[in-house]
């Protein structure tokens, strides 16, 4: 299978601090590829960086075959590359239905001039709009929430609407980070099995996780970042043997 | 007495659009605009110079909104970010640089006598000068209501609130803030200077100081008042201010304790405590706004 994302060479300096360093990963098209590492490796970093929010020193990040890494962060997503926040950042003044039908871009009554238009072009728009985003919300397990303010979801069910709109999109490739965080057991069992469903509707998932288990089951490929640098990479199996990775997280010195 | 009160509510109408603006910046859109006056200003001028040139009112009106939106257009995109403390420091400071071109530029605008003989629109037929006018501005003030609660509850409205909720949020469903953003901004600005058109075409006579930084500080307790983001509130916010400013001069006749200047600084005191009771009661901790 031919890779979805490419990444070479890939720097990123904060100050005197290697965030990124030579960083190099591939991610299959089709694939489920986990993102392991210690605290402050630059996981989150490198999302940032391939989402477009940061521009990396040097290097470069090809998503599908072309370069990515001089766009803005609204054009690396308008190509398919979606991410979610490992905090979750719901729009809390809109109900859960309105955080998702916000996503579909193109829509007509996204420009000015659908203001000044009579409005069954956009009110028949807002209909299938409002049906994409309740079938989604039935995806995901927020069905009955969807009328309900944001603010008032439960931290795992936030983590959901952060999956949910990402989905929304149907996007190629989805970054997740770390979606089962601070989740209870339950609804880990959940996530898992919605992001299985989300994978085998066709989506590539890149998923930054703590949860061993999770990667374990989930992923077919682990990747593991320590420093800025890819350390390992392989099946979860291996990656579980390799001692530079033990290292690695146990804080022993250089291997 | 009439008169008086037909006049509050012509003044009422004209900041009803530099608020409606405001609105549409600030309270829709989150972009901290203290320098509305500027494209109140240039709005009012260019009506000045345009109708004094022999352009019909109605033309006068629509490049007003054109050159104070172009205006608008400019500040969005020298402040390309538009981040909240920045964009209130560079609108404040653009307010007053406009300001004092106008004060300046004796060739342009007069320097600071100002422009007189601004014309006013013809006479709706039946109806004297003053209610004329006053028809006119509330026409145009409803139609300029009627888009505004319009642009908030279409789909672009609902982008507009995300981006004032978390711009990181929108721009990584794929939605370019920065146009969003740029475009609430013009909008605000057009509407300011359809206000200023009507502003300069009322008085007859404009000048510099009619357009300091209090003008954009009273728009914005005009939109506060009225519950941040809200259409109608915002018209409602516009007509306390406006009372309070305005209306409270008819007391001088009833009130003979204090003498006129003390009124007038009471009239300001009236404004700031009821902006206080407002904020304390509609922010309050664990209340959501």
């Amino acid at each position: 299978m031919s890779n979805l994302l490419e990444i070479a060479g890939l720097n990123k300096r904060f100050g005197g601090l290697r965030a990124v360093d030579r960083c190099d990963l591939l991610v299959r098209e089709g694939s489920i590829t986990g993102l392991i590492g210690p605290n402050g490796a630059g996981k989150t970093t490198l999302f940032s960086i391939i989402s477009g929010f940061i521009k990396p020193d040097s290097g470069q990040i090809l998503f599908g075959g072309q370069r990515i890494d001089s766009l803005s962060a609204y054009q690396v997503a308008q190509r398919g590359l979606r991410r979610t926040f490992q905090i979750p950042r719901e729009l809390r003044e809109m109900s859960v239905l309105e955080n998702l039908m916000l996503v579909p871009g193109g829509q007509f009554g996204d420009r000015i001039l659908s203001v000044l238009l009579p409005g069954a072009r956009v009110g028949q728009e807002e209909r299938a709009n409002e049906a994409a985003a309740r079938e989604v919300l039935e995806m995901v397990g927020l069905a009955e929430k969807a009328d309900i303010g944001a603010a008032r979801l439960s931290g795992g069910q936030k983590k959901l609407l952060e999956l949910a709109r990402c989905l929304m999109s149907r996007p190629r490739l989805m970054l997740l980070d770390e979606p089962t965080a601070g989740v209870n057991p339950t609804l880990i069992r959940h996530l898992m099995k919605v992001m299985q469903k989300v994978h085998a509707s066709g989506i590539t998932l890149l998923i930054i996780e703590h949860n061993m288990n999770v990667i374990m089951e989930l992923c077919e490929r682990v990747v593991v970042l320590d420093r800025g640098h890819v350390i390992a990479a392989g099946a979860p199996a291996e990656i579980q043997r390799n001692r530079q990775v033990l290292d690695a997280y146990l804080g022993g010195v250089d291997a | 007495m009439t008169a008086y009160l037909v006049s509050i509510l012509i003044f009422a109408s004209i900041y009803g659009f530099v608020a409606l603006g405001l609105n549409i910046q600030w309270g829709l859109t989150g972009l901290i605009n203290l320098g509305q006056v500027a494209f109140f200003a240039a709005g009012a001028y260019c009506a000045a110079l345009a109708t004094r040139a022999g352009l019909p009112f109605l033309l006068a009106l629509v490049l007003a909104a054109l050159i104070s939106g172009a205006l608008g257009a400019a500040v969005a995109l020298f402040t390309p970010r538009l981040r909240e403390d920045y964009l209130a420091i560079v609108t404040l400071g653009f307010s007053e640089f406009v300001r004092l071109i106008f004060l300046n530029e004796k060739w342009l605008a007069g320097g600071p006598d100002g422009i007189a003989g601004v014309p006013r629109p013809s006479t709706v037929p039946g109806l004297n000068s003053e209610t004329s006018f006053l028809a006119i501005a509330a026409g145009l003030l409803a139609v300029a209501f009627w888009f505004s609660q319009r642009l908030a509850r279409y789909p672009i409205g609902r982008t507009l609130r995300a981006i004032r909720e978390d711009e990181t949020v929108v721009a990584s469903i794929g939605k370019s803030t920065l146009s969003y953003k740029t475009l609430a901004f013009v909008l605000g600005a057009a509407l300011a200077g359809i206000g200023g058109a009507l502003f300069a075409s009322y008085l007859t006579y404009i000048s510099p100081d009619m357009f300091g930084p209090n003008v954009s500080i009273y728009v914005l307790a005009a939109v506060l008042l009225g519950r941040q983001g809200s259409t109608l509130g915002t018209l409602a916010g516009t007509a306390v201010v406006a009372l309070l400013l305005e209306g409270t001069r008819l007391l001088k006749d009833f009130i003979t304790v204090v003498d006129g200047v003390q009124l007038a600084a009471l009239r300001l005191m009236a404004l700031g405590l009821a902006l206080m009771v407002i904020v304390a009661i509609r922010y309050r901790p664990g209340r959501r706004a």
